[in-house]
């Protein structure tokens, strides 16, 4: 393989996926735990500040307070999810609104949006990645209120693409006209990140 | 020190020994075919590779002294780690172990600066400190230093002994203990977490202008540095070294 | 209390893959707020994902670096968030 040094006797702390192995994206190995990535400081917004947007090229600016956000229909849904770094995890459960419900009445010509969060963070898409249900802004994991080092109060969720696009502490979408590279995006992250075409970095 | 660096690059060591320390520690002993060299206080990274190619990567402070012929590094073994077990458990003598280094020249001493020397520590924080203390030794150094040295409970002292060796033989040496989960009988130490209180008792007054160093957890490291800055000490000489989450 | 914020040291180990110079020691400017210090004195966010060194008096990203492990490597270095880096 060209590698250089091996250690004897060193696994790591992967597990093989049982059966089924269909289910993990080339290059990915399956974790137990929930590894914590983070690009600064975990923000603490109080829920009586936060707020969601959707802004950008909209025909007026919608937002919801976080009491308005939880009345909005959630759903339970379970899905795989797959980290650039190469972990995945098979069926993790959560609860949020769907992008679609936030989407409801608006009408726009743009084709990206750009999710940004608390602390600066932003990622970006195609809308078509985020609507049909491919996207919530998810509240909830297994069962209790998101916790602030994975996001919490609420995150993007969008399973099917490398979870660097699930923004963590989401505060709102800007629709846009152009694409705009986000935070990962604008330094070698490749700009869509589908992992099972294996879409890393630039060129892949 | 400042300028340039060699690059970095990736060595193979050898492990000469593999040493229990306390329950939960064990020292590791390296040679290495071209060590350049530290500084006291400085770190090396270390990889692990599986056969298959995954890696895993971790940072240790180097606990021997600029002076000694052999690196010694000091590992606490973390129940949900990936790296430490592996160092801890499965690494014996003989074995191969991929590092760089030195990293780092901003957390280090050279006894040439001069003090008087403020070290305070948390559980395995001792180790880069461990390496100032040898290193003042080696050089003949009456540099006045006092350690602060917070561990869970007397097993647990990580080089205890030649902690008390230390500062027995040298007078301008002092070494402050803290337990903070249980005391042997007629402890005479510090009972409890390092806080503001302790360490206005303990510390050099800030008019002395001491060096600080603080390694160790970060809630430790956290509470540390923002009492010597509370009681007067220059944020500039306070440095810190936060283990985090990363040493496992 | 961050448990994923370390001391500016801790990217030193990436860092100096790239730079030729002690880079722990190096005086950095801050963009948005001005403040001067050492790089081993700001903040250093370290993951498999990359590296974001942060001002340790306002947490703008003062440096980030992206390392990919294929051969060959490739490294993309952001420095819009620093003025200047004074080496010495």
């Amino acid at each position: 393989m060209g590698r250089g040094f091996i250690s004897r006797g060193f696994r790591g702390r992967r597990r093989e996926p049982e059966g089924g192995s269909e289910r993990v994206p080339p290059g990915q190995y399956l974790v137990d735990g929930f590894p914590v990535l983070s690009a600064g400081p975990t923000p603490r917004t109080p829920l009586s500040e936060w707020s969601f947007s959707l802004e950008g090229e909209v025909d007026e600016t919608k937002t919801w307070s976080w009491e308005e956000f939880r009345a909005l229909p959630s759903e339970e849904i379970t899905r795989d999810i797959h980290c650039v770094t190469k972990w995945s995890k098979l069926d993790t459960t959560w609860v949020g609104v769907s992008v679609d419900t936030l989407l409801e009445g608006v009408e726009t010509a743009a084709g990206y949006v750009l999710a940004f969060s608390d602390g600066g963070y932003t990622t970006n898409l195609p809308l078509d990645e985020v609507k049909d249900g491919k996207a919530w802004i998810a509240h909830t994991y297994e069962g209790e209120p998101l916790a602030p080092e994975h996001g919490g109060p609420a995150r993007l969720l969008v399973p099917h693409l490398y979870f660097w696009k699930s923004a963590k502490w989401v505060r709102g979408l800007r629709l846009t006209n152009q694409d705009e590279p986000g935070f990962w995006e604008s330094l070698g992250y490749h700009n869509h990140g589908d992992p099972w075409r294996e879409q890393r970095y630039w060129g892949d | 020190m400042a300028g340039t660096v060699r690059r970095l690059t990736w060595q193979v060591g050898e492990v000469v020994e593999a040493s229990p320390q306390t329950p939960r520690t064990k020292s590791l002993f390296l040679e290495l075919p071209e060590w350049p060299g530290h500084r006291a206080g400085q770190h090396v990274d270390v990889r692990l590779t599986a056969e298959d190619g995954y890696q895993a990567e971790r940072s240790y402070s180097i606990a021997s002294a600029p002076e000694s012929g052999r690196l010694e590094l000091v590992v606490e073994r973390l129940d949900d780690g990936e790296v430490s077990p592996y160092l801890a458990d499965e690494l014996h003598e003989g074995d191969g172990l991929e590092l760089r280094g030195p990293i780092g020249g901003w957390f280090a001493w050279d006894a040439k600066e001069g003090g008087p020397l403020l070290l305070v520590a948390g559980g395995s924080g001792i180790a880069p400190l461990m390496a100032m203390a040898r290193h003042r030794k080696a050089a003949g150094s009456d540099t006045p230093v006092r350690l602060l040295y917070s561990s869970r409970s007397y097993a647990e002292i990580i080089f205890r002994q030649e902690l008390e060796t230390l500062a027995a033989d040298d007078e301008t040496l002092e070494v402050i203990q803290t337990l903070t989960r249980s005391r042997p009988e007629g402890w005479r130490g510090y009972d409890r977490r390092i806080d503001g209180e302790m360490l206005r008792e303990v510390a050099y007054p800030p008019e002395e202008h001491p060096l600080a160093f603080v390694c160790g957890p970060t809630p430790l490291v956290e509470t540390v540095a923002t009492a010597l800055v509370d009681l007067g000490h220059d944020p500039n000489r306070v440095k810190t070294e936060r283990f985090g989450p990363t040493g496992g | 209390m961050d448990e994923q914020r370390l001391d500016g040291n801790a990217a030193a180990g990436i860092l100096q893959e790239v730079f030729a110079f002690e880079i722990t020691t190096a005086r950095a400017a801050c963009v948005q707020c001005g403040a001067t210090g050492e790089v081993g004195a700001q903040m250093a966010y370290v993951t498999e994902i990359g590296t974001v060194l942060r001002c340790s008096s306002c947490d703008n990203p003062l440096i980030r670096i992206v390392r990919q492990n294929e051969t060959p490597q490739r490294y993309w270095l952001d420095l819009k968030g620093i003025n200047y880096l004074q080496l010495q």
